[in-house]
C-alpha cells in the first residue's frame, strides 16, 4: 500500500466515512429501514426480557433440533434478501430499453447480480439443506443428537458469520461486482481494488469452515449413531442422500477454501497465481473453482432427492419403489459429480478431446438421475395418492426438474454449448433445476416436517396460494429467458438496445412479481398457521408417516426418544405400526445429553470480526481477533465437563404428559 | 432376525436399558475425515504447483534455488519427530506420564527444528530476490511448502496445549483421545511432506 | 454382523478397534522410511542413473511406497479400522486426489496449448512472414 500511514489509517485501515454509500438513495433508504426495524426488534426483545431466553435456549444450544430450526430461519431471512436482489434485476432489465438506463447504475447492478448468486447458493440453499439434515437425520436414525454437538453449534454460527459479512457489505463499502464465482483477473486487485471481492472471499471462507465441519459431523453421526438394527441398507432414503451430500461437502469444500486462499494471496500478498503477468494463469482458477463447483450443485440437490423420496412414498401410502436402485443411483451421482466440472467452461478452449470427455460424462450423469425419476413415478403408480401440500410440491418438482434436466443435457453437448454458453438460456436452465429441484424440495420439506418440528400443521389455503403463484410465476419468469437465450442475449446485461427483446423481459418481470406474491403467501401461511396453531394441532404422526422420526412426539422432546429404538425394516415406523407397536409406559431411565456452551458463538463472532478487519485492512484488529480465536479455542479444550444427565423423573414426567395427550386425542 | 420368526413373536422395538455410548465414540472417525478434507486442500496446492511450477517468468528456477542437503536435514528432523511421537504414544499406552511428556517434548524440539530450518530457507530465498511475488512458480512453491509449515506450527501449539493438559489432568481418557488425534495429525503431515520433498524439491532439481 | 448393531454401545467402552502399534512396528516403519527417503535423495544428488526422466519415475515410486509405509506403521491404517469407514474415506480421498491432479494437468495442458499466445507464436510469425 502507500508509504506512510496516518494514525487513522493505522487504526481504521481503509475504513472511512466515505465507505457508507451516501450517494445511493436506495441503499440509504434500506439502511434506515434496517436500523429502524433492528432497533424495534432489539427494543421488543429487551421489553419482553427475551435476551436471556434466546441466549440460553437457542444461541448456545447444542440441540440438533434447535440448531436445525436456526439454520432454517437464517435461510429464510437470506432468501428474502436474495429475492429482493432478483426483483431489482428483473425490474432493471424490464426498464432499461429505448435509451433508458433503468434505475440501477452499473456499479450497483453488478453488485446486485453477484450478491444474488452468492446469497442464494451459500446463504439460502446451504443453510436450508443443512438445517433440514440437522433436524431430521438424527431423528430418522434414532439418535439423541449429532456426534459432535458443540461443533454443530459452532458450524451454525460460522455460517451466520459469513451471512453477516455479506449483509454488512450492503452498507459499508461494496460487494463484489464479479459474478458469483469471482473469476480473476477481474477479481484480482488490479481490476477490483475496493472491498467487494474481499467481502466475497471472507464471507465464503468463514461460512465454508462451518459447512465443512457440519459435513464431517453429520457423516460421523450417520456412520456411528444409527439405532441398533439399522444397517446401511435399512437407512431411510433421506438419510442416505444426506450421507452422500455430506461426503460431497467434506470432499469438495476444502477445494473451495484452498482456491479462495490462492485468490486472497494474489490480492493480499501480491503472489502471481491468477494474474496475467509473472507466469500466473487465470484459467487455473476457473478450473479449480469448478472442481468444487460441480459437486456443490449435487450437494444442493441430493438431500432434496431424499425429501421427495420420503414425501412421495408417504403420500402414496407405499414403500418406495426401487429403494436399492435409489441408493446406488445416489452413490453413482456422488462419484460422477467429480468427473464433469469442465462442462462449465467448454468454451475456454481445451480442445475437442477434453471437451468430448467431459460432455460424455455429463450426459452419463443424467442416467442415475433419470432412474430416480422413474422410481418416484413407479412409487406413485397404483398408490393411494393424497395431494397434500408436500406431495403437490413433489409433483411440481418432477415436471419442472425434468425439463430443467433436459435443457442441461442440451448444454452438455459441447457444440451446442458454444452457442448457449453465458447466455440467458444457461440462466434459465440452472434456475429451472435449482428452483424446480432445490427450492421446491425445501418447500415440500417445510410443509412435510413443520408439524414434526412445531406440533401443528401449516395452513393449507395459503400454502396452495403460494404453490400456484410459484408455478405460474416460475414459468412466466424463466420461459422468456430460454427464448432470449436462443436469441443470443448474454447474462448480466444492464441495458438493451434491441426493442424486440423488450416484451420478453416484461413477461419475465411479471413472472417475478407473481413469485413475489407466492413468497408473500408463504409468509402469510406461516403467520396464519402460528396464529391458529390450536386448530391445526397434531399428534406425533399427522401424515401416516413411514420413517422413524414420526415415532416420537411432535415436537420431539429434547432427548428425541425415551428409549433407543430397535430397527428391523427400511420403513421402521410403518413396520412398527404394522406390528401393533405399543408405546412403553414405564421403566424410564436417566438420559445422557451434551450440555450447552457459548464457545461456538464467541469463536464465530471473533472469526467474523477477523474477516471484517481483513477486508478493511485493519491489521491490528485482524491479528488480535485471530489470536483471540486461538485462545478461546484452546480455552474451550480445558473444559472437560461437556455433558449432563436428564434425570429419570423428568423423562417420566415428559412421557406421562404425552400419554395423557394421546389418550385425550384418540 | 428373519421376518418369518419376527411375525410370530412381538418384536422388541426399543432397548429396555439405556445403551452407554462412550465419550468420544466418533472422535477418531471424525478426525480422520477432517484429515482427508485437509488432504484435499493439499491436493489443490499440489495441483497448482504442478500446473504453474514451470512458470518462472524469467526468474530463477528450482535448480538455482533448492539446497538439497538442507532439505535432507529438514526431512530428517520431521522423520525423527515422527518416531519420537510414536514413542510418546507407546508410553501413553503404558500410562507412564513422565515418559509421555518427555517424548512429546523431544517431538516438539524436532518440530521446532524443522520449522526453524524452513524459515531459514524461506528468508534465504526472499533475500536472493526469489520471494513469492517473483513468479507463479515461486508463489505456488511458497504456498504449498508454507501451508505444510503452518500445519506443523499449529501442530506444535496443539502439542504444547496437550502437554499442559496432561500435566494438569494426567492421562485420562479424554487426554489420551486428544493425543491420539494429534498423533494422526502429526503423521499425516509426514505423509504430505513425502509428497513435498519428492514432488517439489527432488523432481524440481531434476527438471 | 453389520456395523450397525455395535454402533450403539454393544462393544467395549475403551479403545475400540484402534491398534496402536508396538515398539517393534514403529522401529520397522522408521527404518523403512529412512531407507525410502535416503535412496531418492542419493539418486538425485549424485545423479547415478544418468537419466532425469527415469530418476523421476523411480523417486515417485519410492514416494508412493513410503506413503504406504507411513500409513501402515505410523497411522496404523488397516481395512478394519472404524468398521472399514476410515479405509473407505482414504480410498475416496486418493481417487479424488488423482482426479484433481491428473484432471487439472490434462485440462490445463490443453488449454495452454490451444490458448496461450506463445504456443503458436512461431506459427503466427511464419504466417506474417509469408508474403
Amino acid at each position: 500500500m502507500s508509504g506512510t500511514l496516518t494514525t487513522t489509517q493505522m487504526i481504521f485501515g481503509r475504513l472511512t466515512w466515505d465507505a457508507f454509500p451516501w450517494h445511493e438513495p436506495i441503499v440509504v433508504a434500506t439502511f434506515v429501514a434496517v436500523v429502524l426495524g433492528g432497533a424495534a426488534m432489539v427494543a421488543a426483545l429487551t421489553y419482553f426480557k427475551l435476551w436471556g431466553y434466546l441466549w440460553k435456549e437457542w444461541f448456545t444450544s447444542v440441540d440438533h433440533k434447535k440448531i436445525g430450526i436456526m439454520y432454517m430461519v437464517l435461510g429464510l431471512i437470506m432468501f428474502l434478501r436474495g429475492f429482493a436482489d432478483a426483483i431489482m434485476m428483473r425490474l432493471q432489465q424490464a426498464l432499461a430499453f429505448n435509451g433508458s438506463e433503468g434505475y440501477l447504475n452499473a456499479h450497483h447492478y453488478d453488485q446486485v447480480f453477484t450478491a444474488h448468486g452468492v446469497i442464494m447458493i451459500f446463504f439460502v440453499a446451504m443453510p436450508f439443506i443443512t438445517g433440514l439434515m440437522n433436524y431430521i437425520v438424527p431423528l430418522q436414525i434414532g439418535a439423541r443428537d449429532v456426534s459432535f454437538p458443540f461443533l454443530n453449534n459452532f458450524s451454525f454460527w460460522m455460517t451466520t458469520g459469513g451471512a453477516v459479512l455479506v449483509m454488512i457489505s450492503l452498507f459499508l463499502g461494496e460487494f463484489a461486482q464479479t459474478g458469483w464465482l469471482a473469476y480473476p483477473p477481474l477479481s484480482g486487485l488490479a481490476y477490483s481494488p475496493a472491498t467487494g471481492v474481499d467481502y466475497y472471499i471472507w464471507a465464503l471462507q468463514v461460512a465454508g469452515v462451518g459447512t465443512t465441519l457440519s459435513g464431517i459431523n453429520l457423516i460421523a453421526t450417520i456412520v456411528k449413531m444409527r439405532a441398533p438394527g439399522m444397517s446401511l441398507m435399512k437407512m431411510p432414503v433421506f438419510t442416505w442422500t444426506s450421507l452422500c451430500a455430506n461426503i460431497l461437502i467434506v470432499a469438495s469444500f476444502p477445494i473451495l477454501t484452498a482456491t479462495l486462499v490462492l485468490l486472497s494471496l494474489d490480492r493480499y500478498a501480491g503472489t502471481a497465481f491468477f494474474t496475467n503477468d509473472f507466469g500466473g494463469n487465470p484459467m487455473m482458477y476457473v478450473n479449480l473453482i469448478w472442481i468444487w463447483g460441480h459437486p456443490e450443485v449435487y450437494i444442493l440437490i441430493l438431500p432434496l432427492f431424499g425429501v421427495f423420496s420420503e414425501v412421495v412414498s408417504t403420500f402414496s401410502g407405499k414403500r418406495l419403489f426401487g429403494y436399492t436402485s435409489m441408493v446406488y443411483a445416489t452413490c453413482c451421482i456422488m462419484v460422477l459429480s467429480y468427473l464433469v466440472w469442465l462442462h462449465h467452461f467448454f468454451t475456454m478452449g481445451s480442445g475437442a478431446s477434453v471437451n468430448s470427455f467431459f460432455g460424455i460424462t455429463t450426459m452419463i450423469i443424467s442416467i442415475p438421475t433419470g432412474a430416480k425419476l422413474f422410481n418416484w413415478l413407479f412409487t406413485m403408480y397404483r398408490g393411494k395418492i393424497r395431494f397434500e401440500l408436500p406431495m403437490m410440491w413433489a409433483v411440481a418438482f418432477m415436471l419442472t426438474f425434468t425439463i430443467g434436466g433436459m435443457t442441461g443435457v442440451m448444454l452438455a453437448v459441447p457444440p451446442a454449448d458454444f452457442v448457449l454458453h453465458n447466455s440467458l438460456f444457461l440462466i434459465a436452465h440452472f434456475h429451472n433445476v435449482i428452483i424446480g429441484g432445490v427450492l421446491f424440495g425445501i418447500f415440500a420439506a417445510i410443509n412435510y416436517w413443520w408439524p414434526k418440528a412445531f406440533g401443528f400443521r401449516l395452513n393449507q389455503f395459503w400454502g396452495k396460494v403460494s404453490f400456484w403463484c410459484w408455478q405460474v410465476g416460475f414459468w412466466l419468469a424463466f420461459t422468456p429467458l430460454y427464448i432470449l437465450g436462443f436469441m443470443g442475449v448474454t447474462r448480466r446485461m444492464r441495458v438493451f438496445d434491441d426493442p424486440s427483446l423488450h416484451i420478453w423481459f416484461i413477461i419475465a418481470a411479471v413472472g417475478a412479481a407473481i413469485i413475489a406474491a407466492g413468497i408473500g403467501a408463504m409468509l402469510v401461511q406461516f403467520a396464519v398457521s402460528i396464529w391458529k396453531r390450536d386448530e391445526l394441532k397434531v399428534e406425533g404422526d399427522p401424515w401416516d408417516g413411514r420413517t422413524l422420526e414420526w415415532a416420537t412426539s411432535s415436537p420431539p422432546p429434547e432427548y428425541n426418544f425415551a428409549f433407543t429404538p430397535v430397527v428391523y425394516d427400511t420403513d421402521t415406523w410403518a413396520d412398527m405400526k404394522r406390528n401393533n407397536y405399543q408405546r412403553p409406559l414405564s421403566g424410564y431411565q436417566a438420559i445422557h445429553m451434551p450440555s450447552s456452551t457459548g464457545a461456538g458463538v464467541i469463536l464465530a463472532a471473533l472469526a467474523t470480526l477477523c474477516g471484517f478487519s481483513l477486508i478493511w485492512y485493519i491489521w491490528w484488529l485482524a491479528g488480535l481477533s485471530f489470536v483471540g480465536m486461538i485462545a478461546v479455542a484452546i480455552g474451550h479444550t480445558f473444559n472437560y465437563k461437556r455433558d449432563f444427565y436428564i434425570p429419570a423423573d423428568v423423562v417420566t414426567r415428559t412421557e406421562e404428559e404425552r400419554t395423557r395427550i394421546l389418550a385425550a386425542g384418540v | 432376525m428373519s421376518s418369518a420368526t419376527a411375525t410370530m413373536e412381538p418384536r422388541a422395538y426399543h432397548l429396555p436399558e439405556e445403551p452407554h455410548l462412550h465419550e468420544g465414540h466418533s472422535t477418531n472417525l471424525g478426525f480422520w475425515m477432517y484429515l482427508m478434507s485437509d488432504c484435499l486442500i493439499f491436493a489443490i496446492l499440489f495441483a497448482t504447483y504442478a500446473v504453474l511450477g514451470g512458470s518462472y517468468a524469467g526468474g530463477p528456477g528450482p535448480k538455482d534455488l533448492f539446497d538439497l542437503p538442507l532439505i535432507a536435514l529438514n526431512t530428517a528432523m520431521l522423520l525423527f519427530s515422527s518416531i519420537t511421537y510414536g514413542f510418546a504414544m507407546l508410553a501413553m499406552e503404558k500410562n507412564r506420564i513422565s515418559a509421555t511428556q518427555g517424548w512429546l517434548f523431544v517431538t516438539l524440539l524436532f518440530g521446532g527444528a524443522f520449522l526453524f530450518i524452513e524459515l531459514y530457507e524461506f528468508s534465504h530465498l526472499i533475500h536472493e530476490g526469489a520471494g513469492p511475488q517473483r513468479s507463479a512458480f515461486l508463489s505456488s512453491f511458497f504456498t504449498l511448502v508454507g501451508t505444510h509449515g503452518l500445519h506443523v506450527t499449529f501442530g506444535s501449539i496443539w502439542l504444547i496445549t496437550l502437554m499442559v493438559q496432561v500435566a494438569r489432568k494426567g492421562l485420562i481418557p479424554a487426554n489420551k483421545r486428544r493425543l491420539m488425534c494429534l498423533s494422526m495429525f502429526w503423521h499425516f503431515l509426514d505423509v504430505i511432506w513425502i509428497g513435498v520433498f519428492t514432488f517439489v524439491y527432488l523432481l524440481g532439481v531434476l527438471r | 454382523m453389520s456395523d450397525a448393531v455395535h454402533s450403539h454401545g454393544h462393544h467395549d467402552d475403551h479403545h475400540d478397534d484402534h491398534s496402536h502399534g508396538s515398539f517393534g512396528s514403529y522401529m520397522i516403519g522408521f527404518g523403512l522410511s529412512v531407507i525410502l527417503t535416503a535412496i531418492p535423495f542419493w539418486l538425485v544428488m549424485t545423479g547415478v542413473l544418468n537419466d532425469p526422466q527415469l530418476t523421476g519415475v523411480v523417486i515417485m515410486g519410492f514416494a508412493a511406497v513410503q506413503m504406504v509405509v507411513h500409513m501402515i506403521y505410523f497411522l496404523h491404517m488397516n481395512t478394519r479400522l472404524e468398521g472399514g469407514w476410515s479405509f473407505m474415506a482414504l480410498m475416496l480421498t486418493i481417487v479424488l486426489v488423482v482426479i484433481v491432479l491428473s484432471g487439472s494437468l490434462w485440462v490445463m495442458y490443453h488449454l495452454n496449448n490451444n490458448m496461450m499466445p506463445h504456443a503458436d507464436m512461431s506459427a503466427m510469425q511464419q504466417m506474417s512472414e509469408m508474403p
